[in-house]
């Protein structure tokens, strides 16, 4: 939550160092406009993403995952963002099962050249994850256990 | 009094299997009996809940409990045995990650009730009666208690010395971790006594590049007695499971199912299943990779089948924004 109130969606992004990371960039160095939910982490590949990064992200807390890598066939190592199409796709109908909504963990694509789509795109996801509110992951459910409660309380 | 050992064992909630696995120890058990004084089994022998009270705290040297934590009563002996045993060790899948009783944290305490009690095609209950923490009879109040929405692990409610994965565990494993605590050659406190190779490492099958076009259920194939299952198209969680079975379920035609758990300095076992089975899919685009994994129908299912409550995020969320309330404002009458 920002200062007046409204929800200011944290997100984590995944970036590849070759290609998204470097559109991050361009878009900075040509002091393009996009909203600051974005906390990005750079990897050397979307092929590194292990599913333990992103369930990581949502248990701390984060709104949503935003993963951005090269376009499929750009790949710096040849067929790393193809591996990271056949997880994500699995991890997102996991993620399903655990009640996270599609729109918070997101794949997408973005050259070196590609500044504008970049920004286009934190804006968008920003935009999406505000309509669906906080996801408060260590929240969503109360300690249980009442003799956990008296030992905390004596 | 005798000079030996002090063993206690306790079932929270699992299913007897662990019971019957330390009994699977056949005549070996009489060794365990010989070498512990056994002050505490509620499964094979008449104690009161009153009687472990009385011990003096770190009276018991050993405690083997089996079981997740899903209710008032798991959760008061876990702390009532932690207080008066030296060495706490979480036995079976169930104690270590929260295995099947775990799969309840996919749903919440009002769906279960409401599925079992009113809406399963067997259930008979035509007044509607479900089980009640407090209810008044002539005799006075009685209590049963608390049933939680989320179940947890053993050690996410005490501390937990050694942890004993496997559903159940393995005669041999028992075994092991038996020897272990006798000659007092145990491993760092926290560690998971066992190997730390996976179920594919002792795994006889012959395995190749692995490319797959769809999954089938067991019943659909059957499979080639001596290549990989997972290359013929059948889940096998071998491929990110500890191992200490010694790969029995593959050895027999059905894939891993995953009950010894994460290997070691793994986070979350069912991401590191997910990234397995994901490698092996022959698909390039996200329809390709979704026409596939319409044939794995409950991947989530799949992966934390036994780790759910263990994993990073426990348990599912209800629909956005809705939490799930706290049990502190139960007044009489509500749900047990």
């Amino acid at each position: 939550m920002s200062d007046n109130g409204t929800f200011e969606p944290v997100i984590v992004g995944f970036l590849c160092n070759w290609c998204s990371y470097r559109a991050a960039d361009l878009a900075g160095t040509s002091r393009m406009g996009y909203p600051a939910t974005l906390r990005d982490i750079r990897i050397m590949c979307t092929g590194r993403l292990d599913p333990t990064f992103v369930l990581r992200a949502l248990q701390k807390g984060a709104d949503a995952v935003l993963i951005m890598g090269c376009h499929p066939g750009q790949c710096h190592y040849q067929e790393g963002n193809y591996k990271a199409i056949r997880r994500f796709v699995l991890l997102r109908r996991t993620l399903r099962q655990m009640g996270i909504d599609d729109a918070r963990v997101q794949l997408h694509w973005a050259s070196a050249a590609e500044g504008v789509r970049f920004a286009q795109t934190v804006a968008r996801v920003t935009e999406e994850i505000k309509a669906l509110g906080p996801l408060d992951w260590p929240h969503n459910w109360p300690n249980e256990d009442p003799y956990a409660l008296q030992e905390a309380n004596s | 009094m005798s000079e030996k050992p002090k063993l206690a064992l306790y079932w929270a909630s699992s299913c007897g299997g662990c019971e019957i696995a330390v009994l699977g120890l056949h005549e070996k058990i009489l060794n365990v009996a010989e070498a512990f004084d056994i002050v505490f089994w509620p499964c094979v022998m008449d104690f009161k809940y009153a009687d472990v009270e009385a011990m003096d705290d770190d009276s018991i040297d050993v405690c083997l409990f089996n079981g997740a934590i899903r209710n008032d009563e798991n959760a008061r002996l876990a702390h009532l045995l932690r207080r008066k045993s030296k060495v706490m060790v979480a036995f079976g899948s169930c104690a270590s990650g929260g295995s099947m009783p775990g799969l309840a944290n996919f749903t919440d305490r009002d769906a279960m009730f409401d599925w079992i009690y009113h809406k399963s095609p067997t259930t008979d209950n035509p007044d509607g009666i479900v089980p009640m923490k407090h209810t008044d009879v002539p005799e006075g109040d009685l209590e049963l208690p608390g049933f939680w929405h989320t179940v947890k692990t053993l050690a996410q409610v005490v501390p937990v010395d050694y942890f004993l994965p496997g559903c159940p565990p393995e005669a041999s494993s028992i075994e092991m971790a038996v020897n272990a605590i006798l000659t007092g050659q145990l491993p760092p406190p926290g560690s998971v006594i066992g190997p730390d190779v996976t179920v594919c490492d002792e795994c006889p099958r012959e395995k190749h590049e692995k490319k797959i076009k769809r999954f089938y259920r067991p019943y659909e194939i059957i499979p080639d007695p001596d290549t990989c299952l997972l290359e013929q198209g059948l889940f096998c969680a071998g491929i990110a499971t500890r191992s200490g079975c010694g790969a029995r379920c593959p050895q027999v035609g059905m894939g891993c199912r995953g009950c010894y758990g994460p290997n070691e300095g793994v986070v979350d076992h069912g991401a590191k299943i997910l990234t397995g089975i994901a490698s092996v899919l022959d698909a390039q685009t996200p329809e390709e990779v979704d026409a596939i994994l319409d044939t794995l129908p409950d991947p989530a299912g799949y992966f934390y089948r036994f780790h759910l409550p263990d994993s990073l995020l426990r348990r599912r969320a209800r629909a956005n924004g809705e939490k799930i309330v706290a049990p502190a404002s139960e007044a009489a009458g509500e749900p047990a």
